[in-house]
């Protein structure tokens, strides 16, 4: 908040204040408890105004019997006290219409919380000394601090004695308060000597309240509550005369660190400053337009000054602004700091000359601010200056640019010359000059006038063609020329400083957006994280990891910018705690700082979900101080990010489970079905076997048997292709072959149909599992003999063609419905229209399927192109076809 | 006097179904529930022949075999519920006769037990004629006949002829079988094997189902089918 802005006095204040003119002013000698020496401080206070020459009287004041006090008041006028009787008893208080009457200049009042004999005119002696304020004298009062208002609860909670006497704390913040202070040991020692006034009644209760630790206690509050009553008052007398300045009640310390070698230093030279001070402090850096091209190192040396500010109790604060006195003066400023410490460079003295110091600045521009200059070890590195320069001085195109441009308007000028007069072309050649200080800073501006205005002169100023000029009214016109360059080149690089900042700060928006878009675009936790690491990497140059818990495992690395990372020990403890608090961790934070990574911890709510690590090869601090609120921003978003890919994996696992259950519902009753109908059937003929026995029973008991076993055998076949232990056994197999044993072992599931085999001879051996394509074609056949029509034909057809072999089973039956023939071979599928009478699981196609396809075979499925009914085939294509059999190795 | 056979099984219900069966086709039964017990019967009894199931409670059946076999006229018959077929092979490789499995066809059981009977120690014999049908093989004269009429055959089917014929009606391992027909060339493969026992069904063969006369164990080998 600058000074001069907005620092009109305060109305309330003003007539607060106006009030206390023509009051007496009261000054409070307040102690921590009874004993201290306030009464006597007071008296001696009082004795030296009189022996200044005022008028002091004393109002009321209880010696105790104690021989210094008694000596003390002897030497003062005293206001006799008026004697109230009550209760049989004669009571002593304070005169107060005597006291008002004698009208002295300050008048001494002990004990200000005294309750006055009832009939007085005022309950509480602290009315009668607000009426003798009120008439313009001024009150000498002492006080204990327990009987503050405001620090009664707090006294009595811990001395265990609550007094009843209290003054309210307005009081108290209108007076001029002074602590009457002696050790607690001292008060004690006094105490035992007999030199403490205490009620007889109360003595034993009273002793309990003389320990030590109730003493300092006390001692404490006394001092705090008089350096609260200052404060007040400060900010009061600040708000009435509208001082803007930095006022405060204690010291706050602010300490400007820079980028330059020895910031640390200065950073504890600040502690020393604020350990002295015992007040707050502040380690405060500038941000300006400079700082975007800071080195690395000057970016990681700051970093480090920060973190050390930490380490020793500091706050940190990072501040933009155009120039650094201006941050500080502002900083320094809002915050009401009263001590300032900069360093002092060693600079050049012509550096100085020609920048001004910044010290010197700041003790101008911070007035009521200690400004603390502590020597800075180390120089500022060669390299940093010339670049400053090298930018300073501009681009050498720019000169040439700018030349050009004054040539081009020198010879528009002179082709208009006869039209224009010489002021016109003075403002003509304004125009490079302004062109120039905007687009390539002063220097170059200054350059530009200086050349216009030679040009000018030389050029258009009589007598042309020199450069004296004979009319002093067109040196203003070059002096103009200079001005307007240095004007411009000022508002434009003041523009373009805050144009810059505002470009950082879209920078890092813009980056946050894109990361933002890239990642939620992605669907898998893992590509998520990897992408996390790869833009974190891309963005601040660093190593990434991202730890996510394992059940059971703890932390691991779920996502790394580089393959193969592994934490040791240190990094994985560092890791843990991050997780385990919501803290950062490890390099560069207060935790755990000897790991080479530092861990942010990615919170969504109050539930950390990862924990992502940074680290720089070089080693030094992986993030630079002002790069990590972009980290931060970076983490949220991650964070959020993960959150939702987590709560979208949980629902997908319902759904699976959801499919499975309905699966595992479905497979049930399939297999109870399939299990129970054939035996249904054995047990039956069984029982009928009881009244002799007959063929067609034997042949049900047996078909029915062997239905059961393939059903097994299925089940069997399916367990091991769900638990993916097919064993695959290739070799070469003959065709021929295989369908014989085929038909063989599924004869009874044929019972009632013709089987008609039509496979060539000479059809090309094929690699295959045996056992599996076995299998395969028991369950076509046996699902041939299910669905085709009884006592129809079952052909088994064996061709060879366009370099595949296509072994089908075909039948004569209602066939597939159009459209639906793939989905035959899907688990539990049993079409419509074919289950009306036949059960089955539809495990036995599902077999066929997983067997092919494992064999490296295609399954079709479809209706016969002639007549009516289904075919099944097996397709071989030509890699399982074999070819080369010698011909003299089978001879 | 009857063949002894020693049925092997921990399953109550398949031993008495056993001896229900073997009873009645005229044998002498004797058992044992466990490896153990197997042993002890074995050495006390010299069955003729052995059912026994690979599945034992206090052994593994396949390490049985060889100490069943110590006797080289008992028959070994491995009755399995294992369908794997490196298990059946290692079984045959470590002397086992043959092997039925479980779901068996009692009829089946039975024609097995008839000719692994009727050729016992028939391995190691030499010179032999086999007649099968209206076959004729003369394994040592190479001479295969269809009813007096020579067939002909070439080096390869003859030599895989021969070996089953040796072990006629009994099954023979792929690897037996090249071993003793490829046994000298570089590269025997179960291909060759493959084309030479589908061209000699189709020279032995008569018109109608393939296998009558070789029968083909998924994975496993080749039979000779014999007379039952």
């Amino acid at each position: 908040m600058p000074a001069s802005g907005d620092a009109r006095p305060d109305p309330d204040a003003l007539l607060r204040h106006a009030a206390q003119e023509g009051r007496g002013r009261l000054k409070i000698f307040l102690g921590a408890a009874p004993g201290v020496g306030k009464t006597y401080e007071m008296l001696s206070e009082g004795m030296s105004r009189k022996r200044d020459g005022s008028d002091v009287v004393v109002g009321v004041v209880e010696t105790h019997g104690r021989a210094e006090t008694e000596a003390l008041i002897r030497g003062h006028d005293i206001v006799a006290r008026r004697v109230v009787p009550y209760e049989g008893r004669n009571l002593h208080e304070m005169d107060l219409d005597a006291v008002l009457q004698r009208n002295p200049r300050l008048v001494l009042v002990d004990e200000l919380a005294h309750t006055n004999a009832p009939g007085s005119r005022h309950p509480k002696r602290y009315q009668d000394v607000e009426e003798l304020l009120d008439a313009g004298i001024d009150v000498y009062s002492t006080i204990n601090i327990q009987h503050v208002e405001s620090l009664n609860d707090i006294v009595a909670s811990f001395t265990r004695i609550r007094v009843r006497e209290t003054v309210p704390d307005r009081i108290l913040e209108s007076a001029e308060i002074e602590v009457v202070d002696i050790p607690p040991d001292e008060l004690i020692e006094r105490l035992k000597a007999g030199k403490v006034y205490l009620p007889q009644e109360a003595t034993r209760a009273l002793s309990h309240f003389f320990s030590k630790s109730n003493l300092s206690a006390l001692r404490e509050l006394a001092l705090r509550r008089a350096a609260q009553a200052v404060d007040v008052q400060m900010l009061e007398h600040v708000r009435a005369t509208g001082l803007g300045g930095t006022w405060a009640g204690s010291d706050r310390i602010v300490v400007a660190v820079s980028e330059l070698p020895g910031a640390d230093g200065l950073v504890r030279a600040a502690k020393r400053v604020a350990d002295a001070l015992r007040g707050p402090w502040t380690a405060l850096f500038i941000e300006t337009p400079r700082t975007a091209g800071f080195s690395d190192v000057q970016h990681q040396r700051i970093a480090a000054t920060m973190t050390l500010a930490t380490q020793l109790g500091g706050t940190i604060a990072t501040v933009p602004a155009t120039s650094v006195v201006d941050g500080i003066q502002s900083f320094v400023t809002d915050a009401r700091a009263t001590q300032l410490v900069v360093g002092k460079s060693k600079r050049s003295r012509w550096f100085e000359l020609r920048h001004g110091s910044v010290v010197d600045r700041l003790v101008r521009g911070t007035p009521g601010v200690t400004v603390h200059v502590v020597p800075v070890e180390g120089e500022a590195a060669k390299g940093e200056w010339v670049r400053q320069r090298s930018r300073g001085w501009g681009a050498p195109s720019g000169y040439a640019l700018t030349l050009a441009g004054i040539g081009g308007v020198t010879a528009l000028a002179s082709a208009l010359f006869h039209v224009l007069n010489l002021g016109n072309v003075a403002l003509l050649y304004l125009l490079p000059v302004m062109v120039a200080a905007s687009l390539y800073g002063l220097r170059t501006g200054l350059f530009a006038g200086l050349a216009s205005s030679l040009a000018y002169n030389f050029f258009f100023l009589p007598p042309v063609g020199t450069l004296s000029v004979a009319n002093p009214e067109n040196l203003i016109s070059v002096i103009m020329l200079l001005g307007v360059a240095f004007a411009t080149s000022q508002l434009t690089s003041r523009v373009r400083a805050q144009a810059d900042l505002a470009a950082a700060s879209a920078r890092t928006n813009a980056t946050l957006a894109g990361f933002l878009r890239q990642v939620t675009s992605v669907n898998e936790t893992d590509q998520a994280a990897q992408m996390i690491c790869d833009d974190v990497k891309r963005l601040f140059g660093v190593q990434v990891v991202l730890l996510a818990p394992c059940v059971g495992t703890g932390l691991e690395i779920e996502a790394a910018s580089d393959p193969g990372y592994r934490l040791d020990t240190m990094d994985q403890a560092a890791a843990t705690w991050a997780f385990d608090t919501g803290t950062a961790t490890g390099k560069g934070s207060g935790t755990l700082a000897a790991s080479e990574w530092l861990f942010q911890p990615l919170k969504a709510g109050d539930r950390v979900l990862a924990v992502l690590g940074v680290a720089r090869d070089a080693g030094g601090d992986p993030i630079r101080a002002d790069q990590l609120p972009l980290l931060a921003g970076l983490t949220d978003q991650a964070a959020l990010v993960l959150e939702r890919l987590r709560l979208q994996a949980e629902m997908r696992d319902v759904d699976v489970v959801r499919t499975r259950d309905r699966l595992r519902a479905a497979l049930l009753s399939s297999v109870s079905h399939d299990l129970r109908t054939p035996l249904t059937a054995v047990i039956a003929a069984a029982n009928e076997l009881d009244h002799g026995a007959t063929p067609a029973l034997i042949g049900t008991i047996k078909g029915e048997a062997a239905r059961l076993n393939r059903f097994v055998a299925n089940l069997l076949d399916m367990a091991r292709v769900e638990a993916g232990a097919l064993r695959l056994n290739i070799e070469a197999v003959d065709l021929s072959d295989a369908v014989t044993s085929a038909s063989h072992d599924a004869r009874r599931a044929l019972e009632g149909h013709e089987l008609r085999l039509d496979v060539p001879p000479d059809l090309p051996l094929v690699r295959a599992d045996p056992q599996l394509l076995h299998h395969c074609l028991l369950n076509l056949l046996d699902n041939a003999g299910r669905y085709g029509d009884p006592g129809t034909e079952i052909v088994i057809e064996g061709r060879h063609r366009y370099g595949e072999i296509r072994l089908a089973v075909l039948d004569n039956g209602p066939g597939l419905p159009p459209g639906h023939e793939a989905e035959v071979f899907e688990t539990f599928r049993r079409l419509e229209g074919s289950d009306r009478a036949i059960g089955g699981t539809g495990l036995g196609l599902a077999i066929v399927k997983a067997f092919a396809e494992a064999m490296g075979m295609a399954v079709e499925a479809g209706n016969r192109a002639e007549g009516q009914g289904a075919t099944f085939a097996l397709v071989f294509p030509s890699p399982l076809i074999v070819r080369d059999v010698a011909p003299e190795s089978v001879t | 006097m009857p063949a002894k056979i020693l049925v092997v099984d921990d399953e109550v219900a398949i031993r008495r179904l056993l001896r229900n069966t073997l009873e009645r086709a005229g044998y002498d039964i004797v058992e044992a529930g466990n490896a153990r017990d197997a042993l002890a019967v074995a050495a006390a009894q010299l069955p003729s022949a052995i059912l026994l199931d690979l599945g034992l409670p206090d052994r593994d059946g396949l390490a049985m075999i060889p100490l069943l076999r110590r006797n080289a006229d008992t028959i070994v018959l491995v009755v399995s519920a294992r369908d794997a077929t490196d298990e059946k092979v290692a079984a045959l490789d470590l002397g086992a006769d043959d092997f039925v499995t479980k779901p068996f066809d009692t009829d089946e059981l039975l024609a097995r037990l008839r000719v692994a009977l009727r050729h016992r120690g028939l391995s190691g014999t030499t010179s032999k004629v086999v007649c099968k049908g209206d076959l004729t093989i003369d394994i040592d004269k190479r001479l295969v006949c269809r009813g007096g009429e020579e067939l002909h055959l070439t080096r390869k089917e003859h030599d895989v002829l021969a070996v089953l014929a040796r072990h006629i009606g009994r099954v023979v391992t792929h690897e037996r079988i090249i071993a003793a027909a490829w046994g000298g060339d570089e590269d025997p493969r179960i291909e060759y094997l493959r084309i030479v026992v589908r061209n000699l069904r189709q020279k032995l063969e008569a018109p109608g189902p393939i296998g009558s006369v070789i029968a083909n164990e998924l994975g496993i080998g080749y039979r000779l089918r014999a007379d039952t």
